[in-house]
Formats: C-alpha cells, structure tokens, sequence
C-alpha cells in the first residue's frame, strides 16, 4: 500500500510543533483472528482457543476495571465460568456505570420482522455505517454474537417492548433501513446495565467476584513485558493499593469527556486507558470522536454537562430550520413553506435517519449559515406536529414519553406543543486502545473491552450498535479469549516487591503528591473547560490543517500552565473530589495532544471525522482510501515526545469501499 | 439571583457534622442544582476552602449517584432526580438547607455523600435471575404478555437514589426492595426463583438496618421515577405467598 507519510513528509511535518514530528514505525497487524471464510472465524477460533480446566480457574486471577456493560458483564460471566474476578468502579455502586445513560436501543440479527435482515446484512450496515475503517473480521464476530445478546438479557429478565402477542418489539435507528434494534422505552442502556449488574451482584454475594467500589485504577503494572496488576486509590481513605493478578480488562468506557461538554458523566475519565499507552499499550484512531446530532443545546457559560436525547426520536420527529437566515419568529408562525427540511431534502431515501456524523454535520452547516435557531443560534428543531396528528398523542407518549420529560424538565418547553430545539454534541468515541482480534492490546495479558477499544466501529458507530459491542465483548469475546491467554501463559505470582510494582506506585504518589502540594491559582475545572473550548473549536466537528496546528502548539503550553498553576485544595488521605478531577484532567491534557496529532496526520473526512480539505463540491466527506485504509495504532514514548505510527493496513474482502452515500 | 445556603458539613464518618451558612450570588434559572453548587465549590476553592463534597454523575437523572435532601425533601420540590432540578424552582433571596440522605442504613462519608452499599447487597441476595452468560434459550421461546412486560418494566424504572429511604420516616428500604421483587416476580424468567428472591431480598434489607414500613407512603412521593406505592403491597402478597408455600 502507498505511504501514507507520503501526506506529511518529513519535510513538510519540520515546521510543525515538535510533539506532531512523529516517526512512522513497522506497521501493526492482528494475528489472532483465523484464515477462512469470514464466517467461521468466530467458531474456529474458539475452538481453536485452548481452555483452562474447571478446577483450575479459580487459580487464576483477573482484575476487571469498570462496571458498564462490557465490564460489568465480563465480571459476571468470568466469575461464572470459575476465575477469581476482582473488580472495579469509582462510582459508589457497579450499578452507575455510564453505560446506564444510553436510552435508544440495541441492535441484533434477529429478522424478528422478515424486513431482509441478516447477521451479513448488520455485519455490512456496521462496516459501512463505519465508513470502512473498522476491521471486517470484528464486525463479522459482533453481528454474529448480537443475535445470543438478545436471548442472554431475555432470559436475566430485561423488560425489552413487547408486542401484544408477548413477542419482541423492534424499531429503526439511523443509518440503516431494517427495524433491528431491541428497546426498552428510553431506558434500553438502563434496563441491559442492570441485567448485567444482577448478574454480576450474584457473583459477589456468591463470593467469585471480590467488588471494589469508589475505586479508581491509576496505574498498570507491566511486570516481564506481560500486564500483572493495578495500582489503584481508595476514593474514600484515599490509600494507594496494588492488585496484582494474571490478567487485567479494561473496560473503562471512551474518552469524550477530553471536550469538558460531552453527554458523558461528569465523571468518565480517560485515565486507565491512558495509563495504560504510557505503559506501552498503543492507542488507535483517537480523532474519531462522535458527535451525536440530537443533543440540548447549551444555555449558558455554567452549563456542566449535555444532555443527550435519544436519536430514536428521528424515527418520528422531522428536522427542520427556517429557508430565510435570521428568521426569528416563533417556530408555529413560520409557514410551511418557509421551512426547510433539510434533511429530508438533501437524503431522500434516509430522511431524517441518515448516520449520526451527517446529521450533526447538516445541523453545523445550516447553523453557520445563520438558519440556526434558539439562544445563539446554536439549534435546529425536531418537529413531532405530524407524528402528533398521524399518531395520536398516546402513541407518541408510549414510544418517547420520557425523552419528551426529560426535554421539557431541562428547557421549561412543552414539545408536544413547541417543537424541540436540538444540536450536536459530542457522545462517543470510536478511537481507543488497538486490541486484536481476541481483544488484546499490545501489552500481553492486557485488554480492553467495550467503548474503551477501538475495533468496531471504525469511523462511525451507527446507533444502537454501542450496547451490542459492549455485551458481545463482555459477554461472549472477553470470557472465550482470556481462557486461551491464561491457558497458554501460565505464571507464577508477581512478588509484591518487584521492581514494576514500586516504580508504578511511585508514579502515582508524586503525581498526587504534586498536584496537592502545587498550591497554585487555577481549579481544575478552569482548565479542564479550557481545554474543552479549544478541542471543539478546533477538533470538533469540522477540522482543518490551521486549526489542528493551533491546537497543536496551545495543548503543550496549556500543559505546562496546568502543572505551574493547578491548585488542589484537601487532602490525600479522604474523599478528595478536586483531586480526582485534577488528576483525570491531566491525562486529558495529554490525550488531546494525540487526538489533535491523529486528525492532523488523517488529511481525509471519513466517519466522524472531518476534514474540511476533504470533501466532495456538496460538502460531502471524502475519504482517501488509497492513502488511509489503515487503523493509526500509536505507540508513546513519553509526554509530549513525538509518538511513533503504527499502521494497520485494513483489507475489504466482502464489504466493498464505496462512497457512502444516504441520498 | 442570589441565594443562602445552609450546607451540612462533615469531614468523615466519625466527624459530628453541623451546617455551615454560604453566600452565593449570579445564580441563573438555568443552571441545574448541583451546576449551582459546582458554582459554590469554584468559588470555595478561589477562597482556598475545601469544596462540599456530593455525588453526582451522569447528570441526567438516570444514574442514580445524586441525592440530597432540600429543604427536607429528598430530591427538593420537583418529583426528580437533583441533577435535573433546576434554579427556576426557587426565587432570589431564597434560603436553601441543603443535607445528605438521612438513615441508619446509609452512613455519612463526607458532606453530602452518603454509602448506600446496604441497596447492593439487597440486589446480591436475590435481585437477579440465574441465567448464567450462555445457557439463555432463544427470545421468542417464551412469550411475555405486554401488560407483564410493562408492570416489569415500570418497577425495573428504579434508579437505586435512595430518596424513598431518605423520605421515610422509618429509613425503610421496602420501596426500593418491592421494585425489584416485582419487576422479577413479574416475568415468567423470573418465576423459578419467586418465592427465594422475596424472602432472601427482605432478610437482607432487615438485616442492613433498614425501618420497618407504615404505609406512610413519603416513599413514593419522593421517588423521582414513580415507583407506584402499591409496589409495597404487591411484595408483601409475594412474601406471604411465599412464607405459606414454606
């Protein structure tokens, strides 16, 4: 394949701040997933996978980090199968976990609706919705699994929609044009974490799951090259414990959080993965960041989070702003023909069901052009006047009534009366550390499951399709592949004094110690909001060679001024919630710099992200697939030292590239 | 507008507690109550004093990690979650008690954070159905009648706050404990283990020190999901149901 350095030449990348002068290093590929039809990959491989005895898991010990869907499930099943699980989350309770927020749905393979549904058919929409930048032999394996997905959470007694046979009911999400995704009201994520928080609090009461709550990981140990442990504090007493174990799991969620203003929890962080690429675990395709089209617009400077609503609302809510800039009447005095469905109008056959990345793209767009409406001009409506009448108000109550709630709790606006005033946000990240085919990182015994991976996606995860990843690799990946690691790397017990240990504990100490002791003017949140401004202006939705380069030479500087300024009042030994935020915000101060570096090195549009060189005379992303059909893994070499590019060269054998298109 | 805070201030478990009184001004309507507080810990920090503490997280009033009592209600003077009240619910010159949840059963950690582990170990005694990753037979082998489905899954709605313990006179977790029992007990998935699940579900909120239930019915009305009272009197038939059975 072409050099993709061909791009960025050394010449050109001399001028450029000293962080973006990475080198290119050998290229990276996965060499777990079996040769042999697409199809009976999932199979071979796990049966080619070598297993450990019954009797002899609970031997083994695997620490689970995160309680969400993937690792909440993870947990649960592994203890199941016999391993010795200890687990972590820094929320007071598993059951918190952010995965609890997602209200859509969760597709699966069903054809439970004879609509021409397949597992091939979800497994194309999934490479496709990704504009090509995901690894087929992944996405192949995660369609296959979501059809077990759904019976799993059945019989754990998910309440999913049902019709009034007592069979399943279905909707559409964007993206594709089969109704595959699996509901429960607005709370799918709710109801699927809390089937696996059951499960997993089973196993704890049953003593196979040793719970660390208000736990929060800070460091891996990497003892002989092989993943051995965790260096983690006690959010409560605030002590610095070691775990040592056979094998760790991530499943510690995505880094959205990097923007300050995401639809995340407040308190989602970035810190165990990147803790973990500085400890060698390469980080994959961190610019793909997603931006969800139908946010609560922002009210104001105090504004501490964003509300995301369900996309589910585009099934039956009609996007539209004013054809005339500037218009300002209130939206019921604006006649039917002064409106523009743009949506509808530039994607005739998806509406407003295009993927997630054009929708928040077109919102962007017509809102530069001065159509936006609400305070700023920062929205587009979500009209439900015509579900309202072909449906009926009790229907549209039954399918959204929360989302309807929720919108109206926050804004004060009826949207049964008033159509809702939306726009984008961002939600969810694609990118995340480079695992293999068995879900493995780079580091041995090391792996990452869920949101915290980059592998399914690949430039765009289409709706729904977030909680089957989660499950499938918690579920059903994780629990068949560590088998094979354990039984294929037997080892003894990790001495509690070796030197790994020490030097990971270290780091953390002065870590701590420094932001405690620095005592200087600045709150976290200050620079935490700093950094968030300069990500979205700069790395948000539309990106450019000018503005990556800015964020490229800020970053270091506002780095710096963290590390002089940061001011952490308390101490280290109780609850301590400035010192958690000081710390998770400086790995976000180093995130950024590679997120910046990864947009700035992918000169092509594709998925989520979008580089405004690349792109069709309608404004259309384009992408460059002789220079990019590759996954950039990379390697770092220390903070804010230049990283080394490891490329993953992406084969299509049954999915063809093409320009997507949703017209 | 600008308020009068009297916050509960507590360093540790051990620690007596008191509230303390704060001055806040520039406070907008829009501002949720805990991005109100978020404004009075940046200024405590400006000050060099030590944020309040509180939990908080997905801030959408799904997560269930937030909850404090306002002017000595749990969750304040909207039927929601704290994350999703908001400042246009009170008016300038306001005074504003803000405390922790207070109960036996959920011990002060610090401020207004208070260990509502006592719910998790309730859910490990039988709040869950045995259906090990794997062994699930195929969805539609087993229907479910929609108005089962729905009574399920408006139990299942239960967020886990805590505000229905705050808000009982007693400290009783029997809102909390029903919800569960009855989304389970409603499902034919959920059937094998009836009669365990209601009796190992109220043995362990016993034994956690949670009150005993008068039908006072404070439970339900702070609960910001809607968990119906009858919910109480629906796991109290399960448990004699149960109880007979032997």
């Amino acid at each position: 394949m072409p050099d993709a350095a061909d791009h960025t030449t050394q010449a050109a990348r001399a001028d450029l701040p000293p962080y973006a002068q990475y080198r290119v290093g050998e290229p990276i590929a996965d060499t777990k997933a079996p040769s042999g039809p697409v199809q009976e990959q999932w199979d071979t491989r796990r049966f080619e996978a070598k297993l450990v005895n019954p009797a002899n898991r609970r031997k083994y010990k695997v620490l689970v980090v995160g309680t969400g869907l993937a690792g909440g499930a993870a947990g649960a099943t592994l203890a199941e199968q016999g391993y010795h699980v200890v687990q972590f989350c820094y929320q007071d309770s598993p059951r918190r976990a952010h995965s609890i927020a997602a209200q859509g749905g969760i597709n699966a393979a069903k054809n439970y609706r004879n609509d021409g549904d397949s597992v091939h058919r979800l497994f194309y929409d999934t490479v496709k919705g990704g504009d090509f930048r995901a690894r087929e032999s992944n996405v192949r394996r995660l369609a296959q699994i979501s059809v077990e997905i759904i019976d799993q959470c059945v019989a754990q007694g998910v309440p999913f929609a049902r019709e009034y046979g007592g069979l399943l009911d279905t909707r559409s999400f964007g993206g594709v044009q089969v109704s595959r995704t699996f509901y429960a009201r607005g709370q799918t994520g709710q109801q699927l974490l809390l089937g696996a928080y059951q499960a997993l609090s089973r196993q704890i009461a049953a003593g196979a799951v040793e719970m660390h709550p208000r736990t929060e990981m800070l460091d891996l140990i990497v003892v002989d090259g092989r993943a051995r442990g965790i260096v983690a504090r006690d959010l409560v007493t605030g002590r610095i414990e070691t775990h040592l174990a056979d094998a760790v799991v991530l499943a510690t969620g995505g880094y959205g959080n990097v923007f300050y203003l995401s639809t995340n929890a407040k308190n989602s962080n970035a810190t165990a993965i990147w803790r973990a690429h500085r400890r060698g675990a390469h980080f994959a395709n961190p610019c793909f960041t997603q931006i969800h089209p139908t946010c609560i617009p922002r009210s104001g400077d105090h504004q501490s989070k964003l509300t995301l609503m369900s996309e589910s609302l585009r099934n039956d809510g009609r996007i539209w702003v004013p054809k005339q800039a500037g218009d300002t009447r209130p939206p019921a005095e604006i006649p039917e023909d002064e409106r523009d469905y743009y949506l509808e109008r530039r994607y005739p056959a998806f509406g407003n069901l295009v993927p997630r990345d054009i929708a928040s793209r077109a919102a962007k767009s017509v809102c530069d052009e001065g159509r936006g409406v609400g305070p700023g001009g920062q929205g587009v409506y979500l009209d439900f006047a015509d579900a309202l009448a072909r449906l009926g108000r009790p229907a549209v109550e039954e399918k959204y009534g929360n989302l309807f709630e929720m919108y109206q709790r926050i804004t004060a606006e009826d949207p049964y009366e008033v159509p809702m005033r939306i726009y984008p946000a961002i939600h969810y990240t694609m990118g995340g550390l480079w695992v293999d085919y068995d879900l493995q990182t780079t580091i041995p015994g090391l792996f990452a499951i869920g949101e915290a991976n980059f592998s399914d996606h690949g430039a765009n995860r289409l709706g729904a399709s977030a909680l089957m990843q989660g499950l499938a690799d918690g579920y059903f990946v994780v629990p068949a592949t560590l088998g094979d690691y354990l039984a294929r790397h037997p080892h003894d017990d990790v001495d509690p004094d070796h030197p790994a240990v020490h030097e990971a504990v270290g780091e953390v100490t002065d870590r701590l110690y420094h932001l405690l002791s620095n005592n200087g003017d600045r709150s976290p949140d200050s620079f935490h909001r700093e950094l968030g401004e300069l990500l979205w202006e700069d790395c948000g939705m539309a990106r450019s060679e000018e503005s990556l380069r800015k964020a490229l030479e800020r970053i270091p500087e506002l780095r710096r001024e963290f590390w002089e300024r940061i001011r952490v009042p308390g101490s280290g030994t109780e609850l301590n919630q400035s010192l958690e935020k000081a710390n998770r915000v400086s790995d976000h101060l180093e995130l950024a710099e590679l997120m910046c570096l990864d947009a700035l090195h992918r000169t092509e549009s594709c998925g989520g992200h979008f580089r405004v060189e690349s792109q069709s005379e309608g404004g259309e992303a384009e992408r460059d697939d002789d220079a990019f059909s590759y996954a950039a893994a990379w390697e770092f070499t220390g903070s804010g030292a230049p990283p080394v590019l490891h490329r993953e060269h992406l084969a299509f054998e049954h999915v063809h590239p093409t320009q997507r298109s949703y017209k | 507008m600008r308020l009068t805070l009297r916050i509960w201030r507590q360093r540790g478990p051990e620690d007596r507690g008191a509230m303390a009184t704060y001055e806040l001004d520039g406070i907008a309507p829009e501002m949720s109550f805990l991005e109100m507080l978020d404004t009075l810990n940046e200024e405590l920090a400006d000050r060099g004093e030590e944020p309040v503490a509180f939990d908080h997280d997905c801030r959408e009033g799904i997560c269930g990690a937030c909850g404090v009592v306002i002017d000595g209600q749990a969750h304040g003077p909207e039927p929601t979650t704290t994350c999703q009240l908001h400042m246009r619910h009170f008016s300038d010159g306001d005074t504003i008690d803000v405390e922790p949840w207070r109960a036996a059963a959920f011990p002060v950690v610090k401020d207004l954070v208070v260990d509502r582990s006592a719910f998790d170990r309730i859910i490990g005694a039988g709040g869950y159905v045995t259906a090990p990753t794997g062994s699930a037979p195929e969805a539609h082998s087993t229907p479910v009648p929609k108005d089962a489905a729905d009574t399920a899954f408006e139990h299942a709605e239960c967020i886990g706050c805590g505000a229905c313990v705050a808000a009982c006179p007693n400290g009783s977790a029997m809102l909390f404990t029903s919800a569960k029992v009855n989304h389970l007990n409603s499902l034919p998935q959920g059937a094998p283990e009836r009669e365990t699940r209601v009796l190992d579900m109220v043995d362990q909120m016993d034994t956690e020190g949670f009150g005993g239930c008068t039908l006072a019915g404070e439970c339900a009305t702070a609960c910001p999901k809607d968990i119906p009272l009858p919910s109480i009197a629906a796991m109290n038939r399960e448990y004699l149901r149960a109880v007979r059975k032997g």
